[in-house]
């Protein structure tokens, strides 16, 4: 079973990359688009590196769940796919790691388009 | 007949009329300190429609019906509309007021729409083109924020000189020399870019405009802000008015008494969440022509410059890497039809 | 006033200008972006305690993230959270999934074709192009000089 701990060290981590981000928005020009793509990006070479599992290792879904995770996905996604497939994996694997969570907001968010209505902020 | 003042003004010696005017707004307007003086309040910003941007016609056609009645006119009493809007080649205003049959002039000075309608519409007049000629604009909060930023659901911030699009509307009828408020001097500004690009700070890109058309018309008249009651504009917001005050002084006009601005009346920032003030077409029409033209014919203003101020910008150029031009356009009512 | 240079306008615009409330904004990311990622851990731990091997679990946990964020965004509550959470709601899946929603659900009225369908990834789109590109590239070079 999880640990306190193990919870703790997710709200820690995860916090500290959100926060991170709201530096970036707050101190630079960086518009919040460019700041998710910086992200993912990010996660992709963090991935290449090696140095992003130890992170999920220690932090779990304080890794994981931030886009820096998902750009962690396509990465990893990508190597295993040259590896079993060679040249082809390399154009496939990472749109496959991530497929999971590209479908679900591609499908979740047609159903939510289709059965809701947007409402004014006032 | 009308005669040119200086570079920039013209000076209206038969000083029309506006015979009659009409504001409305919506759910936050009318939790505003305006909201006693406005015509129509609903507080579904749908207006009864499907969408937003038939929402925003909706809003035009009322307001104009309710300003031509509170003229006793009807529609054939009209001989021009002069209309304009935020919304991607004025569908607001078109859709909004075809029924109308009124001869239809239509025009676009983004947030600067009422001070140029109304500027047009009396020199209408003046120039005995129009016995009659309607000046109406709009904006709404939600048909603004979907095509200039982001759809209503997404989860973005507001930094602190960020503004909120008003969802108000404003119609104002100029006719013949009858009943204050008369509409003395009109100055057309020119467009100004000082390179602001940052699109949540419109304040600090139009106020050089605003301080453009100001000055034109002071050095124009030989006036300065102590032969005026109140120097209003349309939404330069907290950000935009200091600017204002600034730059103004840096050519020896001081305005900080005499200034209000109408982004700054039609919310309370204190108990309403809108950061720098209120925007939009709306924002000026709204306030003008519910409590400023009120208060002017109750003569508790006299002496009115009424100065909307607009950012030129669109989104396609915005993400180009341009810049954000602006104008100010600038009317003159008076409580007294004579310039003596 | 024509004398004043653009540069010299920026200046005073800057200082006209109030500066975003890190000391609220910072501490707010950190405690809302902490407690979604919170969540997704436990929701990792719940699909791994009901049988699902650990990669799924992860990959399931985005998923629910997603359809979460969905969700709230449907009933008009994702952007009040939002407000508040800057990154700490942008920065997770949640963000992703919210800025893949609302364009989708805004647009409807431009069609379901036209509108929903293709202003869908108006916002989040450039996340797929430059996130999936960089990871070709990266299998491009994993390939090329046999790192893999």
């Amino acid at each position: 079973m999880a640990t306190f701990m193990e919870y703790m060290r997710a709200f820690v981590v995860g916090g500290l990359i959100c926060a991170v981000g709201q530096l970036l928005i707050d101190y630079t020009k960086l518009t919040p688009a460019r700041i998710l793509v910086t992200f993912v990006v990010a996660g992709v070479f963090l991935g290449a590196l090696g140095v992003y599992q130890p992170l999920i290792d220690y932090a779990g879904g304080g890794a994981t769940v931030p886009l820096l995770g998902f750009g962690n996905t396509i990465a990893v996604g990508t190597l295993e796919a040259v590896r079993e497939k060679g040249l082809m994996g390399a154009l496939t694997g990472g749109l496959t790691a991530s497929a999971g969570g590209v479908a679900a907001s591609i499908f979740f968010g047609f159903l939510a388009a289709v059965v809701f209505k947007p409402k004014d902020k006032a | 007949m009308s005669t040119r003042q200086g570079k920039y003004t013209v000076k209206l010696d038969n000083a029309p009329s506006i015979v009659g005017f009409a504001a409305l707004g919506s759910k936050r307007e009318s939790e505003g300190p305006m909201a006693q003086y406005i015509d129509i309040l609903n507080a579904d910003s749908m207006f009864g429609q499907t969408t937003w941007e038939k929402a925003e016609s909706q809003m035009q056609r009322q307001v104009a019906e309710c300003a031509i009645n509170k003229a006793n006119l009807s529609t054939q009493g009209i001989d021009y509309v002069l209309a304009g809007d935020l919304l991607n080649q004025c569908i607001g205003s078109h859709y909004g007021l075809r029924d109308l049959g009124i001869p239809f002039v239509g025009i676009y000075g983004a947030c600067s729409n009422m001070a140029e309608s109304l500027g047009l519409a009396a020199l209408f007049v003046e120039s005995a083109i129009a016995g009659n000629a309607m000046a109406v604009t709009s904006s709404h909060f939600c048909s603004a924020e979907r095509q200039f930023r982001f759809p209503l659901e997404y989860g973005g911030v507001r930094t602190p000189t960020a503004q909120w699009t008003v969802t108000g509307a404003g119609g104002a009828i100029v006719g013949a020399s009858s009943m204050p408020p008369y509409v003395k001097q009109v100055s057309f500004g020119s467009i100004l870019d000082k390179g602001i690009k940052d699109i949540n700070n419109m304040g600090a890109a139009m106020a050089p405009a605003a301080a453009q058309t100001l000055t034109h018309f002071f050095q124009d008249t030989l006036t300065c802000a102590d032969n005026y009651d109140l120097i209003l504009t349309g939404d330069l917001g907290s950000v935009g008015s200091e600017l204002l005050y600034e730059l103004m002084e840096r050519d020896s006009y001081n305005i900080r008494k005499k200034h209000a601005d109408c982004g700054l009346m039609i919310y309370d920032r204190d108990r309403q969440d809108v950061q720098a003030g209120g925007s939009g077409c709306g924002c000026s029409a709204t306030v003008l022509c519910s409590y400023i033209l009120q208060s002017m014919r109750e003569g508790k203003i006299r002496e009115l410059l009424f100065m909307a101020t607009g950012a030129l910008m669109s989104t396609v150029s915005v993400q180009q890497g341009e810049s954000i031009p602006a104008i100010a356009h600038l009317v003159h009512l008076s409580n007294r039809p004579d310039f003596n | 006033m024509s004398k004043l240079s653009n540069q010299a306008y920026e200046e005073m615009s800057k200082k006209a200008s109030p500066p975003s409330r890190s000391g609220r904004n910072i501490p707010l990311a950190f405690l809302i972006g902490g407690a979604i990622c919170t969540l997704g851990e436990a929701f990792i731990n719940l699909y791994m305690y009901l049988g699902v091997p650990e990669k799924d679990a992860f990959s399931l946990c985005s998923v629910t993230l997603v359809f979460l964020a969905i969700l709230f965004t449907g009933f008009n509550l994702y952007d009040d959270v939002a407000r508040y959470g800057g990154a700490g709601t942008l920065v997770p899946i949640t963000g992703f999934a919210n800025a893949v929603a609302s364009p989708a659900l805004e647009f409807k009225s431009e069609g379901y074709i036209m509108g929903l369908g293709a202003k869908m990834f108006v916002i989040a789109g450039p996340v797929l192009v430059y996130g999936l590109s960089a990871g070709i590239i990266y299998g491009l070079i994993l390939y090329l000089f046999k790192l893999y």
